[in-house]
This record gives structure tokens, C-alpha cells and sequence, in this order.
């Protein structure tokens, strides 16, 4: 493929950006109304109870204050993005202690606050499952009694035979890993105002998917789709985590305004955010290995358990790319893969960058490096061995091609740049350097003081992986654009994608620019707008450039073809002659230069050409038996190799990230700036996964309510990122664009452990390798919930 | 009661509740919605502004302390509409990506040019280690500071 661009692959400053450095950027809670209204949520200290009644009696008689509850919900009160089982206001029960069972509302937020404490809900505790491990047994506590199971999901994948595979292994290897709970923690905390119209009602919020909000928002008050009008303010974050909880929040924002005919704003706390917001699954892996002497895998089977937490939100599709991606990037033979996702009542778990794939990673690239040490060959040996190559069956059955199967790229250029083998060797442990403590006995003998000098350990440690883009068999894959071209040569985009923060605008202003040969300064992005365009689907499964630049493309080709029409009628060329647009100007090849874009633009309106255009773009087919797991799970697949170095502190604990090295093939990179600033922020999030952070609870109560005990990664917490691309051809999408937002982030815990593995000699299992995990092998939790700031 | 300070180098006089935050005085009294609120507990930095040529998390200090003071948010750093270097190179560098943070990180960086003209890399990442950023893994910002102090010497 040509990758020669003109403004593809350069470094253009976001679309966005002016507004966001000068502070003049509107997020949602910079809104104000007149005679807007705030509500507060009213919660209970549980984590499963019955409620019996709920008493507001005491505020009841005071002055412009509103309740609003379950009754005040016209339409259903149960809705959900796969299942509709989660309550707008929980009337009934709370089966997760972020449940609100109702609101109230009024002027003054402070006086709202006190308020609040005065309603008296009378409830029955129940008894609560939390660990998932125990949620199919047969006399589970069931979270949802109409569900008859706490089974979420489970997705069975059966290639080969298994047995067989097993027979003709050499040796065999059992692990098990188990990863954490942790939090989006975008800095911006939720916030949401509905405001009344006329005939309807108008959203603003912080809002990641407007056409799933707008669906969710006119199940509960039973408005038609029409007349609810969702704009998504700037976002301040999202990865995944502002879907589920903002369309509940804007539905109850809506039942309130209503109700009051006034706008209403909710806004979160922190805390709140937290504690109400879904995370990502905590995953528990079981994988068995039989390779031969020589490094050949011959069979995977694997059991993973998803924590879905209270409800059932994304568990379906999380898992599902789980069991497509479970074995990695390796052809395997014989493969059995079992992926269940259950409900407790722990806080719930949905999309996160990532989406069910951090998990598998970490478990399958651990197991990786410890069959090469097990074989004494290195790690990227093991993964030549054994690695995708084009034409490769996958675990799903699926033949890979119609674009580079990069895997072994990707490896080779990151083993280069690291230097890698050498590295490895050097700092290999026959065995573990860290000292083995007695929980009884704490105290160190003198035998086993460290010596000062061996307190530093040095590590370095990789990870591959292959990734399916957009959504895959999850559903309906087809995005739209609309154009507009003015007479003044400024064109007009609008798409159904929505920005979550990415920089998603910018990349498709480029196409649209590359297209038609303009400078992207000559492009404006409308605000998403429910009202306005048709839905695109979400902007999720990093399908946000691979989808959106085909339909961009398209409706830009399509009006350069009317142009180029009218170029050829207005300087009466020869219909064979060719019109290439470059640089604002446009050029014959017969005739060399002929004008520049505007004027032809303002000929074309002249002539009453058409200048607005509709651009479509539609996934390939993919399809899927869900009986065996088998089928082309995805049209197309990216891929990634990350390497970690770390110094470890074996007395504390401490690791250090010396540096990150990334290499990634996400197709043609569209805009430098922005795709480089994918990896540095998706190898930060990625190394917070790795040995920072964690959400634990009590009995479902979290512990981590803010940034004071949920620590993510700041500035001083990694050394060094670098970045590299390699860009593979790809006859998908808008000039071979992929995606690379969440392939940056899934490699960085899995290189990291595999760093610690080496420079300490000890295998880690459970993430994250924090300090209490690496010098004492197990988590130690506060006892107390109590806590200064709540 | 009533208070008196420069903000953003206009004198302004104001009656304010001696309970409420600076932020809210900057937010909902002023109608300055640069600076945001992301924690409310001085732990992620989005609301700090400058206060006398410090940088402050103006969710822990109380309006009324600003009394007599020369405070500074991200709407007063830009003279005659040109940009100061810093939002300058915020933007050239990919600073930037949802902007939550930006703001915050720009005061910050601000002050400590304010203070120390010539800062190396780990000076800059401690002047910024009170900002949390979720979506840039920092680099580009640590970057944008540097080019802008060398800028800034002239
Ligand atoms: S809001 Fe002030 S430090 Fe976070
Ligand atoms: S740019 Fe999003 S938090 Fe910094």
C-alpha cells in the first residue's frame, strides 16, 4: 500500500486543544442554569438488604425541596446496556453498596447534604456473596432471585483435541493467576444536567456514549427517542467507564427535571464516583500448558472467572474478547476454553480500556517466559517459536490474512531496541533473592540480613500481544459521516463517533483533509448531537479510527468526485486527464495548476452542485458459534510487543520503571502526536495495573475512596516511554488505520511482571506486584473502613 | 464578609461566606470554570491556581484567606489574547488529550517557572507530581515545560 500521505502520519495539535489550555473548555459541570436545581443520593451502609420503607417525613414539609423516587420513573426502572437488570432507583433491594434507592433535590448543596441524613430508610440485611468463587454453587445467595443462576455469561471455546494435545506434550505446566479490581479514575468525576423543553427534555453531561444515553434515558421516562436531545459536553476522561453509570445518571437527572420542570445537576464527589461507577473484572485464570522438548505449544486449556460484580453491564462482550484473545498470539492445536463471568455483590464490572484483555495477558505471557526458563531458552525464543505468522489459524479457527501478521515484527524490533537476549541473561536468577518471611516470626536472622550491595536487582521482561479491532461478532459494526463543504472552501464534518478525549476529532479531520487535499485547518468538527446524525454505535473497542476514518473517507471521496467534475467542466479539460487536490490547490496533470480549492468550491455551489455528502462505512462480516467458539471473530487484528526494565528494591519492594520500550503495529498511524500520546498515557495506565493499583472492600465496602489510598502513577513513577511503529498494511478502514488505544495499555503489566521475574528469581501471580505482594507474597488490608475525608 | 484581592491582576472586592472554598468563589461566585474539581482533598491537583506566586490546591483553602493576596488562574495567563508559552507549547507538544488535568498542570508549571527559571527534568516532574493526569502518561507535559522555560530565558 502507498503510505506516502500529506498530512497522514504528521503531527497535527488537536481540534480541541485552544479551548482546553486558555481553561475556556465547557465540561459538564462548567454548565449553569437558571434556576437549576442539584439533587443528592440518597444511599444505605449495605451491601445486600431489603429495603422496608423509606421514611422522608422529616424533610417532607420543607420549602422548594423534591423527592424523587422509583414511582417518580414513568417508563421501566429497569434498564442495562446487555441486560435490564439494574434499577434507576432501587426501591426494592440494593445489592451493591454504590446502589441509590432515591434522590432529593433542591437549590442549595450544602443544605442538601444535611438533608439527606434526615431520610430514614428501614432495611433487612441479607446475607452477601463476594467471592466468586462461590456465586454457581448450589446454595449461593442468589443477586438476582429472577435470574435463577448468578451465571452472567460463560463462553466455551473447543478446538482440536484436547486430550490428545496433552499426550503428545513433553511436559505439562499448571498455573494459576489471579488479577484485581481497579478503577477508570478519570480525573473529571461524573456530572450530568437534564434540562426541560417544550416537548421533551435536552442532556448535557460528561457523557462517554450519546446514543446509548439517549436510549436509556427514553426507556425510563417513556419519551420517544425524538424528543430527548443528548449532547456530550468535553470529556474529562472516560476509558471505557462513562457509559453505564452516566446513562442511569442522566435518566435520573431526567426524572427529576421532569418532575420540577427545572433543570437538575448531578454531580459526583470522588467519592461517589468510586463507589457508585463500575471497574474493571477481576479475573481468576487457570492455565494448563503441554509443549514439547523443543518449545512447541500442543495444547491450552483454560478456566477463567470474571467478577461481574452486582450487575451484569458489558460482562458479556468483556469476556468475549477474553476467550477469543485467552491463548495469545500462538497457534495452537488444541485448545479448550472455558470463560464464565458471575454476579455478587461486590461493586460491578464493565468496559475499561482494555476490555477483557489485560487479564489473559498477564496470565498467559507469565506462563510463556516460565516454559522458556523451564526449556533454558529466552523469552522472545519461546514466542518465535510458537508466534502468529501470516496465514496462522487462532484459537477461534480463524485464518489470519488480508493484512501483515506483524506478531514477530513487533517482537523482533523491541528485542532489537532493548537489546534484550543479552540483558535477559545477564540478569537471570538461578533462584529467588528475596527473602522468605515467617508471618509468625517477622524479625530477619542475621543470616539473612540484605547485603547492601544486592539491594538493587535489575530486570527486564516482555510481552506480546494481537488484538481484535472494533467489536467484532459483540454487533452491528457500520459508522456514518456527514459533509458539508461551504462556499468559502470550509468543510463541515459531523459523525455519529463520539470524542471521549482521544483526540478521535482530530484523527478524522485528518482524513477527511487528506482526502480532499486541504489543510486541516479548513475542516470544523459539529458538536455530537443525538438530534443531528444517526447513530454510529459507541465509541468502544478502540473502533473509533478504524471505523470512523472508512466512513470519512468515503463521504470525502465522494464530494472530491462531484469536484472534480465541476474542475473538469469549468477549465474544459479532457475527461481523461487526472485532478489531484494537494495542499489547498488543485492541479491537472496535462495541465499542471489550475486554481485552489475555495474557488473551486465556490464554482461548484454556483453551478448548484450538491456539496453535502453521507459517508457509510461497514465492517466486513465476521461470524460466531457460541456453542463451540468458533468462527472469524474479528475483521482484522493489531499488534504489540512492550518490553519493561526495572530496578527492584528487594528489601521494601519498591519497582522501579526504568524504562518502558513499545513497539506497535496499529496500520498507518493518521495523526504522530496524538498516537504517540496513546502510548505514553496507555503504558502509564498499564503500569498502574501492574504494581499500584487496586480497589479491595469489606464485605463489598471499598476502602479506596479517592486519590489519597487509590494511588495511580504520577509523573515521577516512570522513568522513561519509548515508543515505536511499525505500520503494517491493512486493506480495512480508511488508509489501513487500525486502532492503538487500548493495545498500549494491555502489554505494560504482563512486561513488568516478567521484568520482576527476572531480576528477583520469583514468579508473581497475583497482580498487583505492590510492595506487600513482592517482600511478603500476600496483600495486607487496613482493618478499618473509616477514613478522614468522608 | 467582604474581602479585597487581585485576581488575574484586576482588584476585585467581594462579599464572601467565610465557610466557602476558593474554588467555589472562583467557580460558582466568579463564574471561572477553568480551574476544576477532581478529588476535593488536594490529592490531584486540577484546581490549583496561584496564589502570591505560589501554586495552591484552591480546594483546601477558604475564600476569605485570599484576602489582601495576587491569585492567578489559567483564564489570567494569557496577555492581549496572545498565549502564554506554556499553553503554547502544551498544545505543539500533545500536552493534551482530554484536558481535565490541563489547567492544574499548567498552574503548577507556571509557579515553578515563576520560582525557578532553569528547572531540570526532576524539578519539573516534582513541581508537577501533585497533578495527576490519567490520559497522558505525563511525557508530553514534562516536555511542553521544558521547551517552554528554554523559551522563556529568551
Ligand atoms: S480538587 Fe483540589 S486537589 Fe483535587
Ligand atoms: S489530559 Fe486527561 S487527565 Fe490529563
Amino acid at each position: 500500500m502507498n503510505k506516502e500521505f500529506s498530512v497522514i502520519g504528521k503531527s497535527v495539535i488537536r481540534e480541541d486543544a485552544f479551548d482546553k489550555v486558555t481553561g475556556k473548555a465547557k465540561f459538564a459541570d462548567d454548565y449553569k442554569f437558571d434556576e437549576m436545581l442539584y439533587a443528592k443520593m440518597i444511599r444505605i451502609k449495605a451491601t445486600h438488604a431489603k429495603i422496608n420503607s423509606i421514611d422522608f417525613s422529616e424533610i417532607e414539609n420543607q420549602k422548594d425541596i423534591y423527592v424523587i423516587t422509583a414511582n417518580d420513573v414513568k417508563g421501566k426502572n429497569l434498564v442495562g446496556l446487555i441486560k435490564h437488570d439494574q434499577p434507576i432507583f432501587c426501591n426494592e433491594k440494593v445489592v451493591t453498596p454504590g446502589d441509590v434507592i432515591a434522590m432529593i433535590v433542591g437549590e442549595d448543596e450544602d443544605k442538601l447534604e444535611h438533608l439527606a441524613k434526615k431520610v430514614k430508610v428501614n432495611f433487612t440485611p441479607l446475607p452477601t456473596l463476594t467471592d466468586p468463587t462461590k456465586a454457581l454453587d448450589p446454595d449461593s445467595v442468589l443477586i438476582h432471585p429472577e435470574e435463577k443462576s448468578n451465571l452472567i455469561i460463560h463462553h466455551p471455546l473447543r478446538k482440536g483435541d484436547i486430550e490428545k494435545g496433552f499426550s503428545e506434550s513433553d511436559e505439562i505446566l499448571e498455573q494459576t493467576y489471579t488479577t484485581q479490581l481497579i478503577e477508570h479514575a478519570y480525573i473529571e468525576p461524573e456530572s450530568v444536567i437534564a434540562i426541560p423543553k417544550e416537548d421533551g427534555i435536552k442532556i448535557i453531561g460528561s457523557i462517554q456514549n450519546p446514543f446509548t444515553t439517549r436510549r436509556i434515558v427514553s426507556l425510563a421516562t417513556d419519551l420517544p427517542l425524538e424528543k430527548i436531545e443528548v449532547i456530550q459536553a468535553q470529556l474529562g476522561g472516560s476509558f471505557g467507564g462513562k457509559d453505564d453509570t452516566m446513562c442511569i445518571l442522566s435518566a435520573r437527572a431526567a426524572v427529576a427535571s421532569l418532575k420540577t420542570n427545572k433543570p437538575i445537576k448531578i454531580k459526583y464527589t470522588r467519592e461517589e464516583s468510586i463507589l457508585e461507577s463500575y471497574k474493571r473484572h477481576p479475573y481468576i485464570l487457570n492455565y494448563k500448558v503441554g509443549y514439547t522438548k523443543d518449545g512447541k505449544i500442543k495444547a491450552m486449556k483454560i478456566d477463567i472467572l470474571a467478577d461481574g460484580g452486582a450487575y451484569c453491564s458489558m460482562s458479556p462482550f468483556v469476556t468475549w474478547r477474553t476467550v477469543v484473545q485467552a491463548t495469545g498470539p500462538y497457534e495452537i492445536e488444541n485448545v479448550h476454553t472455558d470463560v464464565r463471568a458471575v454476579y455478587t455483590n461486590n461493586p460491578y464490572t464493565g468496559a475499561m480500556r482494555g476490555f477483557g484483555s489485560p487479564q489473559p495477558i498477564f496470565a498467559q505471557e507469565s506462563l510463556m517466559d516460565e516454559i522458556a526458563i523451564r526449556l533454558g531458552i529466552t523469552p522472545d525464543e519461546i514466542r518465535r517459536i510458537n508466534g502468529y505468522k501470516n496465514g496462522s489459524v487462532t484459537a477461534t479457527g480463524q485464518k489470519l490474512q488480508n493484512h501483515d501478521v506483524n506478531i514477530l515484527t513487533v517482537l523482533n524490533k523491541a528485542v532489537a531496541l532493548t537489546n534484550f537476549s543479552n540483558k535477559w541473561k545477564e540478569y537471570k536468577k538461578e533462584k529467588s533473592v528475596l527473602n522468605e518471611y515467617e508471618f509468625e516470626k517477622p524479625i530477619l536472622k542475621k543470616n539473612k540480613f540484605i547485603d547492601p550491595k544486592k539491594l538493587y536487582q535489575k530486570g527486564i521482561g516482555l510481552a506480546v500481544s494481537f488484538r481484535g479491532c472494533s467489536l467484532g461478532a459483540e454487533g452491528l459494526d457500520e459508522t456514518y459521516c456527514y459533509m458539508s463543504i461551504e462556499k468559502n472552501g470550509l468543510v463541515k464534518m459531523l459523525t455519529g463517533l463520539a470524542e471521549n478525549g482521544q483526540g478521535l476529532r482530530t484523527t478524522l479531520i485528518i482524513t477527511a483533509a487528506e482526502t480532499l487535499g486541504i489543510i486541516p485547518d479548513k475542516i470544523q468538527f459539529l458538536e455530537t448531537n443525538t438530534s443531528l446524525i444517526k447513530d454510529s454505535g459507541p465509541t468502544v473497542a478502540s473502533r473509533g479510527t478504524i471505523m470512523g476514518t472508512g466512513s470519512v473517507k468515503n463521504a470525502a471521496e465522494i464530494l472530491k468526485e462531484r469536484l472534480i467534475k465541476i474542475v473538469k467542466k469549468g477549465f474544459h479539460l479532457d475527461d481523461n486527464d487526472v485532478i489531484d487536490f494537494r495542499e489547498n490547490l488543485v492541479f491537472s496533470r496535462k495541465k499542471g495548476l489550475l486554481t485552489n480549492f475555495d474557488f473551486v468550491c465556490q464554482l461548484a455551489l454556483e453551478q448548484k452542485e450538491n456539496l453535502t455528502a453521507i459517508g457509510y462505512y461497514k465492517s466486513p462480516e465476521v461470524h460466531w458459534n457460541e456453542h463451540n467458539g468458533q468462527g472469524d471473530a474479528y475483521f482484522t487484528y493489531v499488534y504489540g510487543c512492550q518490553v519493561a526494565e526495572v530496578t527492584v528494591n528487594i528489601g521494601t519492594g519498591e519497582v522501579f520503571l526504568n524504562k518502558i520500550t513499545a513497539v506497535h503495529d496499529p496500520g498507518t498511524v493518521i495523526n504522530r502526536l496524538g498516537a504517540l500520546g496513546q502510548i505514553f498515557g496507555g503504558v502509564t495506565q498499564g503500569a498502574g495495573y501492574g504494581i499500584f493499583e487496586e480497589i479491595t472492600h469489606e464485605d463489598g465496602m471499598i476502602r479506596e475512596l479517592n486519590f489519597d489510598q487509590y494511588l495511580i502513577p504520577t509523573a515521577k513513577d516512570i522513568d522513561e516511554i519509548k515508543p515505536y511503529f511499525v505500520e503494517g498494511n491493512d486493506i480495512y478502514g480508511g488508509y489501513g488505520a487500525k486502532s492503538l488505544g487500548e493495545p498500549t495499555l494491555e502489554l505494560t503489566a504482563a512486561a513488568i511482571a516478567n521484568a520482576i521475574r527476572n531480576a528477583t528469581g520469583k514468579r508473581f501471580f497475583n497482580l498487583p506486584i505492590n510492595l506487600e505482594e513482592l517482600v511478603l507474597g500476600k496483600k495486607i488490608r487496613p482493618q478499618n473502613l473509616n477514613r478522614g475525608s468522608l | 464578609m467582604k474581602i479585597k484581592f487581585y485576581l488575574n491582576k484586576k482588584e476585585i472586592e467581594i462579599e464572601v461566606d467565610p465557610t466557602i472554598r476558593l474554588i467555589d468563589l472562583l467557580r460558582e461566585k466568579l463564574n471561572l470554570t477553568g480551574t476544576k474539581e477532581g478529588c476535593s482533598i488536594g490529592e490531584c491537583g486540577a484546581c490549583t491556581v496561584i496564589v502570591d506566586g505560589k501554586a495552591i490546591n484552591s480546594c483546601l483553602m477558604l475564600a476569605y484567606q485570599v484576602d489582601g493576596c495576587n491569585v492567578i488562574t489559567i483564564e489570567g495567563i494569557s496577555e492581549d489574547g496572545k498565549l502564554h508559552p506554556l499553553q503554547e507549547n502544551f498544545l505543539k507538544t500533545g500536552a493534551i488529550q482530554c484536558g481535565f488535568c490541563t489547567p492544574g498542570m499548567i498552574m503548577s508549571a507556571y509557579a515553578l517557572l515563576l520560582e525557578n527559571p532553569n528547572p531540570t527534568e526532576e524539578e519539573i516532574k516534582d513541581a508537577i507530581a501533585g497533578n495527576l493526569c490519567r490520559c497522558t502518561g505525563y511525557k508530553q507535559i514534562i516536555d511542553a515545560i521544558e521547551v517552554s522555560a528554554k523559551e522563556l530565558k529568551g
